[in-house]
């Protein structure tokens, strides 16, 4: 590794412009003529629209346009989609409403939009969309997922009977239930997963200007992945053709899954801006952010765990209703199913495994992937059971996960997964040693000789990332391949682009991506340039989420960089009058290996562009693009251990410490991928601990803003004690498996095991606040 | 925002004049006045800003006696050396609300003239006994803290000062509603020549209130161990997501404690 | 409508603006000065924060008119031409910051809260003076290791000057 390669911790290169104020995100961009855009949305969480009248809204001040469903229906704009089909158990395909980019006959949610106000300043839009009078039929809402299943609940879509999307379901039901009944023991729990917001700092925003004499949009939009926003406003929501729609994800101020989907407001301002005859922009307030973006989560699971009597796990069997809200969102289908009920074997061996999945329409914002979509929630499942279990069996919480450790690999579950590697033990060991657990009944002493109550709670997760292989989400239902793409372009000096379908929105792309350069050809990272986030520099790409930029965005750049060093090593040969087998590239240089014959890099870069002298017949340039399909998801895992001291006048918990051991396989920029860890555990203890979604049975949103809905601050969280042990990743060529989720995956078990742990109660609700602690002591005594 | 006209006042005689324009407020460090006029919650016609009013800025403290500006910052409170020694419990109250950027801007007279339930200085003003000056006349804490965001103030009235004796211990303990950082239950103790205060914010439905309660435990012995026995009830106190009237029942014994025990620390 | 006058980074600025336009959007629409962001809408997040007459406030929750008058320096003017003010430094080999866009009220809030705290910075008080700045990324951990660091380089620095006046 050089001072600048593959596992450095090298600084980052993108941070100049973010500290010096001269970040690029969506709301500050100006295009000539620009106006800004305000949506009415429905205050109600169900009613019929009977009426919509603009008139006094068009003659206000400053107004460009006023624009309703009916008339973008009219120009053929089509409904959203969710891309991946899901069957149920009895063969039917999914169940999936029609959803408007603004409402035309009905509202299904609190902040549904509804018409769109255009005029010069946003303060003008704003005064305007008050102005426009909609009447309303109020409709029984219904926001909670086991009561809108039941017979008799408010009716959200027609197309799905009893607001139930799909009951699908995965594994051996006769093998779980046989060993169940016939267990030793059997651990059951009923395990709620809490709604949460993803709230990236950076509010969705969406620019959409029409080029009339180009008859060519182009999109600036809050995106992980522009190119799948372009090809789904294509192809599916009629916007324009994929050559005259150009889409930009510039700087994206975080996304955590919230950013992946392509929501209503970017296309109507693309439609708006045609309609209006000029470039429209739209900037979320934060509250419009809570009401509209997509939520994460909402589970509620029935879950039993069978044993042996040598403590040995014999069947799982998990019941599980997930709320995916008024409207199915672009992958909303795929994160109860296949990015959940897969992940439940955990780090287990375990024999049998059955989840039943079913998935409900209710009056609430659309819920899809939130960092580790379906991986947090199967995580909490098992873990929060395993520690039960282990309470209940009377063995230590790390013995009965050793007990059950998966130990060779690769491993195949019930649940499709093929594990490839790991060691799991070897987490656990580095966490225990890291938390001191062998001191912990000595700090429990001293806590209880102060009044306060300590406990300690471990997690040990496992995750899928670098989704995956394009065959095999195919087969179960995608609408998309999972590849990625890249491209390396070595220009005649010699400095390097490299474009990616990847995109960085505080991930560190720009450094990580050109270390995997500086490696190869040892030139200096300065002359590394990292091109990602437009439809008209790179082709194509699927984006970043699920941890997958590393396993395979970066794979692909690896996959273009054989391919360049394979060029430049025959041209190189060529000019060099030797053997292509003895050409080394390193530190800039191009070397006959043995001899002092080299050139520098710049040269041979020269040379292929200049071509007074290839190899015959081969094509000047030096330029290679790659798509890189994977073989298989990675695996990463690990144990994260917490320990928690709650005052037990107030219930306020206050966690002691908190530590992680992951396996990443290997790290390319350990400074980086300690910051992903850090997030992702702060992210999980906010869900534990402070984060919570609360809609009241009418469905509006309580928590609307950052005055009721807990955000984590500096001082709710303690520094984090962070380490890895690494089994490399067979599966793809850099051996690394992904790191961006896990820390929110891991992290809400292990909080709430330590609380659960210091309270002495089987469970306690998150988020675990002061309020619901207290109430959980109060209940006790 | 709704549009509003600004005017920023020459002086307090000024201000009063301004505010007389249609439905005028009084603006001071904003920090609660601006929030709600960006959400649409707040629509004055004009704003008649006070905030750089030299007469209305600055602590003086004389023998026993303290006199706090009405335009005095958080800040300037909370880091004030004379006021550190005469009354640390108000300078510590201070250096607990919002964050320090709030601090910055937000002041003693635009908290207590907006009487926020969950605001801080309600609570401080109300357990010093303090006394309200106005452009009009003085009033007494304890009358002039009427309800949710209600005030014996009246229209173009403008609080310039607030004054106390110091007492002889004092202290505040806050919980904090986790999201807003507001009080979920504050509770200021004073032990002053007139006897014992104890003033409880963040948790009435009717804002802040003396806890006959805590003040009757605490008459004959200002300790601790006086508190013991203490049930606070929950009649009359507020509940929402964050915080039961239960839980802040107790809160208010726990907090009361605390308070007790840093005065008399 | 009304006039404001405010120095900006060291530069006389005016303008003509409703009344209701908030500092930060005169900040950012009218002197194109973008790297001060709204992250909420309830004078929270800190994402917007700037220093009006040297101090750090939140300029979301400011009018422009109400600011006129003032001297006012947002994150494009805290370098020293090239050279990185400490806090930035810190924040990038620290990794205090990854999609960047509460770094630059961070930045600006941390710098006040250095300089407020001349002895130096612990870490809980480190944590407890970022209570109005809302971090999604980071988890804070290198947000407050960069603070400690840039305090400890700036009382050196502040040290070192002492002496050298001395």
């Amino acid at each position: 590794m050089g001072i600048e390669g593959v596992g450095a911790r090298v600084a980052r290169k993108e941070d100049k412009r973010f500290i010096t104020g001269g970040g690029r995100y969506v709301d500050d961009m100006v295009v000539p003529g620009m106006k800004h855009a305000v949506f009415v949305r429905s205050p109600h969480a169900h009613a019929q629209i009977k009426k919509i009248d603009v008139k006094k809204a068009q003659a206000m001040p400053g107004v460009v346009g006023v624009l309703t469903g009916k008339e973008l229906k009219a120009d053929g704009i089509g409904n959203l989609i969710c891309g991946w089909m899901i069957h149920s158990k009895d063969g039917t395909p999914m169940k999936m409403g029609a959803w408007s980019p603004l409402a035309v006959d009905k509202v299904r949610y609190v902040g549904d939009a509804v018409v769109v106000v255009v005029a010069d300043t946003k303060g003008q839009a704003r005064d305007a969309a008050e102005a426009v009078e909609i009447t309303y039929k109020e409709l029984k809402a219904v926001v909670d997922a086991t009561k809108a299943i039941q017979p008799g609940a408010p009716q959200i879509h027609a197309e799905a009977e009893n607001n139930l999307i799909f009951d699908w379901e995965l594994g051996d039901a006769k093998a779980t239930d046989a060993a169940i009944n016939s267990a030793a023991h059997v651990t059951r729990m009923k395990i709620v997963n809490n709604r949460l917001v993803p709230n990236a700092m950076e509010p969705r925003a969406a620019l959409g200007h029409y080029d009339k004499a180009e008859d060519h949009y182009t999109c600036w939009t809050t995106s992980q992945n522009p190119h799948v926003a372009r090809l789904v406003m294509s192809a599916f929501y009629n916007v324009a053709p994929e050559n005259k729609l150009r889409v930009i994800a510039p700087d994206v101020g975080g996304g955590f899954g919230s950013k992946i989907y392509i929501y209503p407001e970017e296309i109507v301002c693309l439609w708006a801006s045609k309609k209006t005859g000029v470039p429209v922009k739209w900037v979320a307030d934060r509250t419009e952010s809570f009401l509209s973006d997509a939520h994460g989560r909402d589970h509620v699971s029935t879950v039993e765990m069978a044993f042996d009597k040598d403590n040995r796990i014999t069947a799982l069997k998990v019941d599980t209703i997930a709320n995916l809200g008024a409207y199915m969102s672009l992958f909303s289908s795929c994160v109860p199913t296949y990015l959940y009920a897969t992940l439940l074997s955990g780090q287990y061996d375990i024999p049998a495994i059955h989840a039943s999945v079913r998935t409900v329409y209710t009056n609430t914002a659309p819920v899809d992937a939130y960092r580790g979509a379906g991986r947090p929630e199967a995580t909490y499942v098992l873990e929060r059971t395993m520690e039960t279990a282990a309470r209940e069996l009377g063995v230590s919480p790390a013995e009965l996960r050793r007990r059950n450790f998966i130990t060779s690999f690769p491993h195949q579950t019930p649940v499709i997964m093929n594990y490839d590697a790991g060691d799991y033990n070897a987490s656990l060991d580095a966490a225990m040693k890291a938390a001191d657990y062998a001191g912990f009944t000595k700090r429990r002493a001293d806590a209880a000789k102060q009044g306060k109550l300590r406990g300690i709670g471990m997690s040990c997760y496992i995750e899928a990332c670098g989704l995956a292989p394009s065959s095999a989400v195919g087969s179960l239902g995608a609408g998309v391949g999972l590849w990625e793409s890249a491209e390396v372009r070595v220009n005649a000096a010699g400095t390097i682009e490299v474009l990616t379908g990847s995109h960085s929105h505080g991930q560190g792309h720009e450094t990580t991506f050109a270390q995997l350069v500086t490696q190869r050809f040892g030139v200096p990272i300065d002359s590394v340039s990292i091109v990602h986030g437009d439809t008209d520099k790179v082709q194509m790409g699927m984006g970043t989420y699920g941890s997958r930029s590393g396993a395979v965005g970066m794979s692909a750049i690896v996959k273009a960089l054989d391919k360049v060093e394979a060029k430049a090593k025959k041209i190189a040969a060529h000019l060099l009058e030797a053997d292509e087998g003895d050409i080394v590239i390193e530190n800039g240089e191009v070397k006959v290996a043995g001899t002092d014959k080299s050139l520098p890099w710049f040269q041979v870069a020269l040379a292929s562009y200049t071509a007074h002298n290839l190899p015959a017949g081969m094509e000047p340039g030096l330029k290679e693009t790659a798509f890189y399909d994977p073989s298989n998801f990675t695996f990463p895992a690990g144990c994260y251990i917490c320990e928690v001291e709650i005052d037990p006048e107030t219930g306020m918990t206050e966690i002691i410490q908190f530590v992680a051991a992951d396996d990443f396989g290997n790290i390319i920029n350990p400074m980086i991928v300690e910051g992903q860890v850090h997030g992702g555990i702060a992210q999980g203890v906010g869900q534990a601990l402070l984060e919570g979604a609360h809609y009241d049975a009418s469905g509006q949103l309580l928590t609307a803003s950052y005055m009721d809905y807990t955000m984590p601050r500096a001082a709710d969280l303690p520094s984090f004690k962070v380490s890895t042990s690494n089994t490399p990743c067979p599966g793809n060529p850099l051996g690394v498996k992904g790191c961006g989720e896990a820390g929110a995956i891991g992290s809400p078990p292990a909080v709430i095991n330590a609380i659960t742990d210091a309270l002495g109660v089987v469970d306690i609700a998150m988020p675990a606040s002061p309020a619901t602690v207290w109430s959980a002591i109060r209940a006790k005594h | 925002m709704y549009s509003v006209n600004y005017h920023r006042a020459s002086s307090v005689a000024d201000a009063a004049r301004l505010l007389k324009n249609g439905d005028a407020k009084l603006l001071s460090g904003g920090m609660t006045l601006i929030p709600a006029m960006k959400t649409r919650l707040a629509a004055p016609s004009d704003l008649v800003d006070v905030s750089r009013l030299k007469d209305l800025q600055g602590i003086k403290v004389s023998g026993k006696t303290v006199t706090i500006g009405a335009a005095t910052t958080h800040y300037d409170v909370s880091t004030d050396e004379k006021l550190k020694k005469a009354c640390p419990a108000l300078a510590h109250m201070a250096s607990l609300i919002g964050d320090p950027a709030v601090r910055y801007k937000g002041t003693i007279g635009g908290s207590i003239a907006n009487n926020d339930p969950a605001a801080d200085y309600p609570a401080a003003l109300l357990a010093l006994g303090a006394t309200i000056v106005t452009n009009k006349r003085e009033i007494a804490a304890d009358k002039f803290f009427k309800g949710l965001f209600d005030t014996a103030l009246k229209d173009s009235e403008i609080v310039t000062a607030v004054s106390f004796t110091a007492p002889a211990k004092a202290a505040y303990q806050k919980f904090r509603n986790p999201a807003s950082r507001y009080a979920i239950v504050g509770v200021f103790v004073t032990k002053g020549k007139d006897g014992v205060r104890a003033a409880v914010t963040g948790a009435g439905e009717d804002g802040v209130f003396r806890s006959k309660e805590i003040e009757a435990a605490l008459a004959k012995n200002f300790d601790v161990a006086a508190l013991g026995g203490l049930k606070v009830p929950a009649k009359g106190l507020m509940s929402d997501i964050h915080a039961s009237a239960d839980y802040r029942a107790n809160l208010i014994a726990v907090m009361a404690k605390r308070a007790v025990a840093a005065a008399n620390a | 409508m009304s006039d404001v006058s405010l120095t900006v980074n060291g530069k006389r600025v005016s303008g003509s603006t409703e009344d209701r336009t908030l500092l930060v959007h005169f900040l950012r629409e009218h002197l194109g000065l973008t790297g001060t962001h709204v992250g909420c809408d309830t004078s929270q997040c800190g994402a917007c924060v700037v220093h009006v007459d040297g101090r750090a406030v939140k300029s979301c929750t400011m009018l422009a008119v109400q600011a006129s008058g003032s001297t006012i320096v947002t994150i494009e003017g805290l370098a020293d031409g090239a050279e990185l003010h400490p806090v930035q430094a810190a924040f990038k080999e620290h990794h205090g910051l990854q999609c960047g866009f509460c770094t630059p009220g961070m930045i600006m809030a941390a710098t006040d809260m250095i300089a407020r705290h001349p002895q130096g910075l612990d870490e809980a008080t480190v944590r407890a003076e970022l209570d109005g700045n809302i971090c999604r990324c980071t988890g804070y951990h290198n947000i407050v290791k960069a603070i400690l660091a840039a305090s400890k380089t700036m009382s050196k620095g502040a040290k070192g000057k002492a002496k050298q006046a001395a």
